[in-house]
């Protein structure tokens, strides 16, 4: 077991980073390299109250590019931000610029639902989700950086008999992977969750697949905080700033071209998510990717009434209740290529009815926001970490509409990926694959988009 | 939400009457193909910011399939017209141009 133990629950936070002890260099800051970042903690706050919080500094640096980094990531969402992170933290490579067109974090990643799972079907996809949902784990303390981790338990509805075949399947493959998940019956489902209608009229709910160490996090906090580690190893963030072509000799990236000038580097990370077949072809190649809107919303704010996740594949809708009170809802992509962040109408109706029918408290609930993300889907349904067709580019991209959970592990693998050349957890999902007939299948696992 | 008309019937509906197919003009290689061929056709896709040809099925009304030229950075939609060629026709392409000089999808321009 891991060592963080704060159960979670809608309305209860993880505070531990705010508990770690305080930095013994903290208390003299003239001693202290002036570029070093102060760590946050339970003294430090209590230090910033008692100066009207005047000391608290910039969380991450804004430099200029300077004209060469070792490499290049395109994209601070959190894969392109982890892949920086563990490049730097596994590999001593921080000559590194993280280049990113809008804001950090501004992509999917502060566009998603959060919910965090490794309960797939193949053992290539369990290695790499089980691998970030253990990084998770740790990951307040590991960047001093409070996520909300809140491993409150993720349950995935069977409400026909052919789920309840398929989750059984998955639940065996997950105990051979090391997983921790097991199917649970109806009685069980409605003592986690008092509010679901178990004889729903359409779909009775006959069971569940059950991970009682998924859960959420907060989306934008896991893109700051490692935004802050990489800044803090000597690493460019450069906001605001697009990559508007790529650069080869020879078949070798030399360089980007962005709307803050030419920029060289010896390797170069492509982690754009939707994005990724405008980067390609700026490259010269092309995917197996086509970008679609998935859009969420939330309701107002409510008292607690929910403290797992639940997710309905059958009738196509998802929820969970955020820390504020607000029910979190999520459903179907569109069917179309998209790349305005904005879903069609028709999808919110059909999500949103499909959980009244589930949870029939939510019908007199009213939506206060609701958006969309751009979603880079592959034919399989499993992410590309892979080289590419020209020498030192590296593409991280199709997670799709399921990527939040798995960016520390993705960062982790795609770093090696990078430094090495290879990794043992990127080596099934090569760009190459399809053409090889090796799919990694897991349209089932993602059957509603989460 | 899109709004299509289709060149068929000539009935305009939102796009729950409708069925997307995704890419148009895919060139079939099937046995006797190379493996870079078969890869092209099967799993390759353009996946492009701007304008963009499809295939969609009018399933709520006649039934029938047919092309549709869009940007898939505005959704605006250029135009529709029939299954039955494998390139776009001359006034879409014109249409195109008109408002996205220097367009180019495939081999199209
Ligand atoms: C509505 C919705 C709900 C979701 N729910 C879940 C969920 O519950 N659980 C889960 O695990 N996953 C979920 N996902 C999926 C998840 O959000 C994504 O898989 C993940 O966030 C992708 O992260 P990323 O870093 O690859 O991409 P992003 O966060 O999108 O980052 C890519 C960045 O690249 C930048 N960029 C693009 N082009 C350029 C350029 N030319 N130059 C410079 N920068 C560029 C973009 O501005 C962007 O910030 C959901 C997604 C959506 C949209
Ligand atoms: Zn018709």
């Amino acid at each position: 077991m891991p060592e963080a133990t704060f159960a979670g629950g809608a309305g209860q936070r993880c505070w531990s980073s705010y508990l770690r002890e305080e930095d013994p260099d903290s208390t003299g800051d003239n001693a202290r390299d002036e570029n070093a970042m102060k760590r946050y903690s339970v003294f430090a706050v209590a230090r910033e109250a008692a100066r009207f919080h005047t000391g608290w500094e910039k969380a991450w640096k804004s430099p200029e590019p300077k004209k060469k980094y070792d490499v290049i990531i395109i994209g601070a969402g959190g894969h392109g931000l982890a892949t920086a992170y563990y490049l730097g933290k596994n590999f001593g490579i921080t000559n590194v610029a993280i280049i990113e067109k809008g804001w950090l974090g501004g992509g999917n990643t502060g566009r998603n639902t959060t919910i965090i799972r490794s309960n797939y079907l193949q053992d290539s996809s369990a290695a790499i989700y089980e691998k970030a949902r253990s990084l998770y784990e740790t990951m307040s303390q590991d960047l001093n950086y409070n996520v909300m981790f809140s491993p409150r338990g993720v349950m995935m509805l069977a409400q026909t008999q052919h789920e309840i075949r398929g989750y059984q399947r998955t639940a065996h493959a997950n105990q051979l992977q090391g997983v921790e998940t097991r199917f649970i019956g109806p009685d069980e489902v409605k003592k986690l969750v008092p509010i679901i209608n178990i004889h729903g009229p359409r779909y009775p709910v006959l069971g569940a697949l059950w991970q009682p160490r998924g859960g959420t996090a907060r989306h934008d906090a896991v893109a700051w905080g490692y935004a802050r580690a990489c800044s803090d190893m000597g690493m460019d963030v450069i906001q605001k700033c697009e990559v508007t072509g790529i650069r080869t000799e020879g078949g070798k990236v030399v360089g980007v071209d962005t709307t803050k000038g030419a920029i060289d580097c010896d390797k170069l990370g492509m982690v754009t998510a939707g994005h990724i077949g405008t980067n390609a072809k700026m490259a010269g190649f092309r995917l197996p990717i086509e970008s679609l809107a998935l859009q969420a919303l939330v309701s107002e704010p409510i008292k607690p009434c929910m403290d797992v996740v639940v997710m309905a594949n059958t009738v196509h809708g998802y929820m969970s209740q955020s820390d504020k009170g607000e029910m979190v809802i999520g459903g179907g992509t569109d069917g179309f290529n998209n790349y305005t962040q904005r879903g069609s109408f028709h999808h919110i109706e059909e999500t949103v009815r499909a959980l009244v029918e589930t949870f029939p408290m939510i019908s007199r609930l009213k939506m206060l926001r609701q958006w969309g993300g751009i979603v880079d889907m592959t034919g399989d349904r499993s992410p590309i970490l892979s080289k590419t067709p020209v020498d030192g580019i590296f593409v991280n991209c199709g997670w799709g509409t399921g990527g939040f959970k798995a960016i520390p592990g993705s960062g982790w693998a795609m770093a090696e990926l990078m430094a090495k050349g290879h990794s043992p957890l990127t080596d099934e999902f090569s760009m190459f694959r399809f053409r090889e007939g090796r799919f990694i299948d897991e349209s089932v696992a993602a059957g509603v988009a989460h | 939400m899109l709004t299509l008309t289709c060149p068929y019937c000539g009935v305009s509906g939102e796009e729950t009457e409708f069925h997307a197919g995704g890419e148009a003009h895919l060139k079939r290689f099937i046995s006797g193909s190379t493996d870079a061929e078969f890869d092209e056709y099967m799993f390759l896709r353009e996946n492009p910011k701007g304008v963009h040809f499809e295939r969609w099925r009018h399933v709520y009304g006649c039934g029938k399939w047919f092309h549709a030229a869009r940007d898939t950075n505005t959704l605006e939609v250029f135009g529709t017209y029939s299954a039955q060629v494998s390139e776009p026709p001359k006034e879409i392409k014109d249409k195109i141009s008109a408002k996205r000089p220097g367009w180019s999808w495939r081999n199209f321009k």
